[in-house]
């Protein structure tokens, strides 16, 4: 792993809590290093301002969480953190982005590389339909021709977004014979095997039916091991249930970020709060 | 009147009002087919699609250097305009939105308008008279210039069909945008292209006036791309305007054979299409 500390060192950390509930935090004297740190950032769709001076900071192996109403501007934060947003004709970012203190946003950095090691998974499965099953999962690693050992690396990650057992005799059948919720699995297992350092999910499970979302769900606590996750959801009892930091964005603000118990029990915006509780949203 | 009486007397009268649209746009198409197939069929033999052309009067003969006439021109054809149509489209796809695309895009809609007896004449300005003779070349060259627009256009919107979820897939896997386009748009698209590609060559395969002073005609075999040759559609006209009830039969039973050609070409087309879409989905 690329870490460049020189960068890193001369920030001062967030004055905002971070999640103790890690095992990490407390065996450790100090609070680990930031794995991805966002001051002021701004984003825009022509002139439509989407995303007004986010400050957060995320810890290494923990999930993140960002919920909000429809329109809020937590997809669009996602978005930016690989440099998706973009992509969209007129659609552009400001700020400071810092995966391990390294800038993200500098014009010298290559997005096509910083997208290799912030993976994404998408609102609805988008498998391949030319591809494989298998195929699907060394996608990334075929179209950018990194080394290994292809097929051990689709079993590992099969087996680390819980399908292996579901799919391991039909590995050469068609993406799109599996399940909605199996190529939601099928698309983790595919951008797990690029073995990205961030994992970024925008609404995971949506789309998919309250087992599905159980196992999608279950699989976010069993990657946050060995990745860093931040998560988009419109749920908020999901949030809840899966996430150690929780960001409330309303209106194109990052109006309150903090544990996510303190999130969903006292929290310190009144919006945050009536969010929460379901006054509105 | 009751309501629910009127709505019901409302809704068959307009089921029957398209119907019988439904029926009436039929008839010319049935009678055509009707026509073709009760003139054309008795002359149809084994024979009739692997001879030369007999002169007046003298039994048997077919049209075998015609259909193998017509195939090699439009494969002549093909050389020229799957190249430049296909990539053409696949540029206004990927680029196209911006002035350059634009222009491209309406020059195509113009050439596309052009009517087939003006690049006839084109392609007569252009090569007949440079190389002082009819000849297959020509008549390739007109039909490219025939299957050209249609082939970008329809390339451009099969390519247009694949889900900006699977670019987006890709590019989150650090896949290089150009990458992308090759490995996973273009394959995803790859049945509609190949539809396209069959309907513009049932296209040119139809076309007569394009040929009429390019290749002309030729009553023996021809495969030498400098000589005139002969084809289904010129060798009907001919044997159309001729004075003679023993040609007039052949024109018919030439026209039968493009018939079962061209609607050869539109069945398979079809059929990949199908099966294009179900595999999408």
């Amino acid at each position: 792993m690329i870490s460049n500390l020189e960068m890193a060192t001369p920030m001062k950390p967030f004055e905002r809590p971070i999640s103790e509930s890690g095992r990490l935090s407390v065996a450790e004297p100090v609070a680990p290093e930031p794995k991805l740190t966002v001051r002021d950032l701004n984003a825009w769709y022509g002139k439509n301002h989407a995303l007004h001076g986010v400050n957060l900071t995320v810890t290494p192996h923990s999930v993140t969480a960002a919920i909000g109403p429809s329109g809020c501007g937590k997809s669009t934060f996602l978005r930016c953190l690989n440099r998706m947003h973009e992509l969209i004709p007129g659609a552009r970012a400001e700020g400071t982005l810092l995966i391990d203190g390294k800038d993200l946003l500098g014009r010298d950095v290559d997005p096509v590389t910083l997208r290799r090691r912030v993976g994404m998974v998408f609102q609805r499965p988008n498998p391949f339909p030319t591809m494989s099953i298998r195929d699907n999962v060394a996608a990334g690693l075929k179209l950018n021709r990194l080394p290994g050992n292809h097929d051990e690396i689709v079993e590992r990650t099969l087996r680390q977004s819980a399908l292996w057992e579901e799919v391991k005799d039909r590995l050469g059948a068609s993406a799109l014979s599996l399940s909605g919720g199996q190529q939601q699995r099928l698309c983790i297992a595919r951008a797990l095997a690029v073995e990205p350092e961030v994992l970024l999910m925008d609404e995971p499970a949506s789309a998919l039916d309250p087992i599905a979302t159980a196992k999608i769900e279950d699989l976010i606590h069993e990657l946050k091991e060995r990745y860093t996750i931040v998560i988009v959801t419109h749920n908020m009892q999901q949030a809840g249930r899966v996430s150690d930091q929780t960001a409330f964005f309303y209106m194109g603000d990052l109006v309150e970020v903090g544990p996510t118990e303190k999130i969903f029990t006292n929290p310190s915006e009144k919006r945050t709060e009536d969010y929460v509780t379901g006054k509105f949203g | 009147m009751n309501p629910l009486r009127w709505r019901r007397f409302v809704n068959v009268f307009w089921t029957v009002a398209s119907g019988t649209g439904v029926l009436v746009a039929l008839v010319p198409l049935a009678s055509l087919l009707w026509l073709v197939v009760s003139r054309g069929a008795p002359g149809l033999s084994a024979s009739f699609f692997v001879s030369l052309p007999t002169p007046v009067g003298e039994p048997g003969g077919g049209v075998g250097n015609a259909i193998v006439g017509t195939f090699f021109m439009v494969g002549l054809a093909s050389l020229m305009a799957l190249p430049v149509g296909v990539g053409a489209g696949v540029y206004l796809a990927e680029k196209g939105d911006g002035p350059a695309g634009r222009v491209i895009r309406f020059t195509a809609e113009v050439l596309a308008g052009v009517p087939s007896i003006v690049i006839g004449i084109v392609a007569y300005g252009l090569i007949v008279t440079q190389m002082k003779r009819f000849s297959a070349l020509a008549g390739g060259v007109a039909l490219a210039l025939i299957m050209i627009p249609s082939l970008a256009r329809s390339t451009e919107d099969f390519i247009r069909l694949v889900p900006a979820a699977l670019r987006e897939a890709s590019l989150a896997l650090g896949v290089p945008g150009w990458k992308t386009s090759l490995r996973v748009i273009i394959p995803t698209a790859l049945g509609g292209i190949v539809t396209a590609v069959l309907l513009a060559v049932a296209r040119a395969a139809g076309e007569t006036a394009p040929l009429l002073f390019t290749a002309l005609n030729n009553q023996y075999w021809n495969t030498d791309p400098t000589q005139p040759t002969a084809s289904l559609t010129v060798q009907i006209y001919n044997y159309a305007i001729s004075p003679y009830e023993d040609w007039h039969s052949k024109a018919w039973t030439a026209a039968l054979v493009l018939l079962l050609l061209v609607g050869l070409l539109n069945l398979m087309a079809r059929l990949l299409s199908r099966n294009r879409m179900a595999g999408a989905q």
